[in-house]
């Protein structure tokens, strides 16, 4: 049973021909783009590398710039397919190469689509990767003396300030750490001791943030230390106060950027995916057609164009038996040689 | 005695006429790039408009804006002359206009050679209008409740952040105003009745800057208050503490900014004066030689292109002639009805000679 029969007259074939080869340059060019996109958003994801964890995130411009590479090849290839398709001469020396063609542009396709799948599935990989990125940032904040660490606090500020954005979840999570280095702390000052004593661990904890939380949005000028007494400061109010630090999370802020960023990438290469799955079935139907045609004097017959021979089950078994027979055959003869020591 | 003549046989017209819609095509795309320019530098200038107290300099954009429109339609035109010019029927129809193409093609060289001596001659007043801006910008920091100041703190904070600047000449300018409001002072507090007694203007000054002013790059944490006391932080001195807040003033970063925007517009501006001038004498030459051809009746036969007819001093007094007899025109037509002019003076004779309806 043939799947999706279609008749062809010549000048539906001509047309679909000269269609398909403009649709391909098409396809060629959103190639390009794809590549060029997958680019930008490795770029992003490069330059903001120090506050993540891990690169899992790092798959998705990975498969979008193969698949824009590919993609090109793809359909450089069907254009001249279409050049030479309508004529009788130079058609044949095409047939051969036609079926691994066909599997690896689907293969391919596929993975354009797995691409466009994983980025809006990857967006818990990568708020874990950056929960874990940034606590440690925040941790080696004040290490601006030990080698490997000595930009956290530049990056950290240069982030926030960027990003407008204060902590992993809020603004809180200075309170939990020591971000002011030993160095520049008073030992034999009667606060200093206080606040070492108050802590298990002898840390200088203080309920204050860095300059870089700091909001300008704010009409007052900004309050960074002893942010939760009230009576510290004049008309001011702890619970109620807003504008004066950045209230959303880094975190959060560069979790929405990149989702962002990768939303619309995927977008664009759904239709990238849709324009290339036409450029295949319409190429699958001039072969077909072109293949009816070619053995008769007169090439101006209607012939009948489809996309499978046979039905959807067989033409899948058709490709999985040669892996099937290969196994088995494998198996087979592991079977006899493990047989074999068994016989006296 | 004719100006720079050459001889140009029919290939060589047909060459310069090819070469001539090239060239001319070309400066249209380079006066569209001349116009986006001037937008860009138009649109930079306006983003900080709020620290400038004048907006003289924005006459550097305008003109490169005016030029860029003026050099797209003057070469659309040259690219035109140039399709019709080895044609016999429909060359004639340009030779009126290409007197006036040429004075405004010489027009839009002078002022885009006055551009570039703008660009370098305006740095003065850029930086007049900048330090006033700042200023007033610096004093109103705190007014944040005040209508039409109200932005102005937002405004300071994201430009020292951006430009990575503090103060106008340096962070030493905050000492002198009062940024912090009076909204937000204790007047109860001594601290806060000291400082307001220990100046004229009762002005709560302190040795402190805005959070904006601190530098990242820091390896401590920003210190912004009690800048000048050495004791009132672990392990600081004021005078030789350099990462710790902006040392650059706001008025020369946005300077240097400017200028370095202005000047790298430069070599793109004397490519197209290059390109413009060219055009110039490739049209001059092929319209002398066109018109040669046609007084000849030869269309295939040589003729000479040339610059000016006559030597340059003749040109010169040629022109002035032809100027003073359009003035004496246009002069003579207003004042006719009463003017003493010789015309004037004839009619009146003959007014008298023939006999009066009245009489």
């Amino acid at each position: 049973m043939v799947v999706m029969k279609m008749k062809f007259p010549f000048q539906k074939r001509v047309k679909l021909a000269q269609g398909l080869w403009l649709l391909s340059w098409c396809a060629t060019v959103a190639g390009a783009i794809t590549f060029t996109l997958g680019c930008i958003l490795k770029t992003e994801l490069r330059r903001r590398a120090e506050v993540m964890d891990n690169s899992d995130v790092h798959v998705v411009p990975n498969t979008l710039m193969i698949v824009g590479l590919a993609s090109l090849g793809i359909n450089i290839f069907a254009s001249k397919i279409c050049q030479d398709a309508l004529d009788a001469e130079r058609f044949p020396r095409w047939k051969n190469m036609l079926k691994p063609y066909f599997a690896v542009s689907c293969f391919f396709t596929v993975l354009m689509l797995l691409a466009v799948i994983m980025s809006y599935a990857m967006k818990g990989s990568l708020e874990s990767s950056l929960k874990v990125g940034l606590k440690n940032g925040i941790r080696f904040y004040k290490d601006t003396d030990t080698p490997g660490r000595c930009f956290q606090k530049q990056n950290i500020d240069r982030l926030q300030m960027e990003f407008q954005c204060c902590g992993n979840n809020d603004f809180r999570d200075w309170f939990e750490v020591q971000w002011i280095s030993n160095r520049y702390l008073d030992f034999s000052s009667k606060e200093v001791k206080d606040r070492i004593k108050s802590n298990v661990d002898g840390r200088y904890l203080l309920d204050g943030v860095p300059f870089s939380c700091c909001n300008p949005s704010s009409p007052r000028p900004c309050i960074q230390y002893q942010l939760t007494n009230n009576s510290a400061h004049f008309n001011y109010e702890y619970q109620t106060e807003e504008l004066n630090l950045y209230l959303r999370g880094c975190r959060e802020a560069l979790v929405s950027y990149f989702m962002g960023l990768m939303n619309t990438i995927g977008a664009g290469v759904l239709s990238v995916f849709l324009l290339q799955g036409s450029v295949l079935v319409s190429l699958r139907f001039l072969q077909t057609a072109m293949e009816a045609v070619a053995g008769n004097e007169n090439t101006e017959i209607e012939t009948e164009g489809y996309l499978l021979e046979k039905s959807v089950k067989d033409t899948v078994m058709e490709f999985i038996e040669p892996v099937m027979q290969f196994f088995l055959f494998k198996n087979q003869v592991g079977e006899g040689s493990s047989e074999a020591p068994a016989d006296p | 005695m004719v100006l720079l003549k050459i001889k140009f046989t029919q290939q060589r017209r047909v060459h310069l006429a090819q070469g001539l819609w090239l060239l001319s095509w070309t400066a249209v795309i380079w006066g569209a790039i001349i116009f986006c320019l001037g937008v860009y530098l138009k649109m930079e200038l306006l983003r900080r408009d709020e620290v400038m107290d004048n907006t003289e300099i924005h006459v550097v954009p305008n003109i490169l804006m005016i030029v860029g429109l003026a050099s797209i339609g003057t070469n659309w035109v040259a690219s035109c002359v140039c399709q019709d010019s080895l044609d016999a029927t429909r060359f004639p129809r340009w030779k009126v206009l290409l007197l006036g193409w040429f004075a405004v093609a010489a027009v839009l060289c002078c002022l885009l050679i006055s551009v570039v001596a703008l660009s370098f001659a305006v740095q003065g007043r850029l930086e007049e209008s900048l330090k006033v801006g700042l200023r007033n910008g610096i004093r109103f920091y705190k007014d944040t409740d005040v209508p039409g100041r109200c932005y102005q703190k937002e405004t300071i904070d994201r430009l020292q952040m951006e430009f990575r600047c503090c103060g106008n000449n340096n962070f030493k300018d905050w000492f002198e105003v009062q940024w912090v409001s009076s909204r937000y002072l204790n007047f109860t507090s001594k601290d806060v009745k000291d400082r307001i007694r220990s100046n004229v203007d009762g002005r709560y000054l302190l040795d402190g800057v805005p959070f904006s002013c601190c530098n990242p790059s820091s390896p401590r944490p920003c210190l912004r208050y009690t800048l000048t006391d050495n004791n009132a932080h672990f392990n600081y001195e004021y005078q030789s503490e350099e990462l710790n807040l902006y040392s650059r003033g706001c008025r020369q970063a946005l300077t240097d900014y400017y200028m370095e925007l202005m000047n790298s517009t430069g070599p793109v501006v004397l490519s197209v004066i290059l390109i413009q001038m060219s055009v110039l004498l490739g049209m001059r030459y092929l319209q002398t030689a066109v018109e040669g051809i046609m007084a000849l009746e030869d269309p295939e036969g040589e003729s000479d292109g040339f610059l000016l007819e006559k030597g340059v001093k003749e040109t010169m007094e040629d022109l002035k002639v032809k100027a003073l007899i359009l003035l004496q025109f246009w002069l003579v037509d207003p004042i006719a009805p009463e003017g003493s002019s010789e015309d004037a003076d004839l009619e009146k004779a003959e007014k008298e000679a023939s006999p009066t309806p009245a009489s």
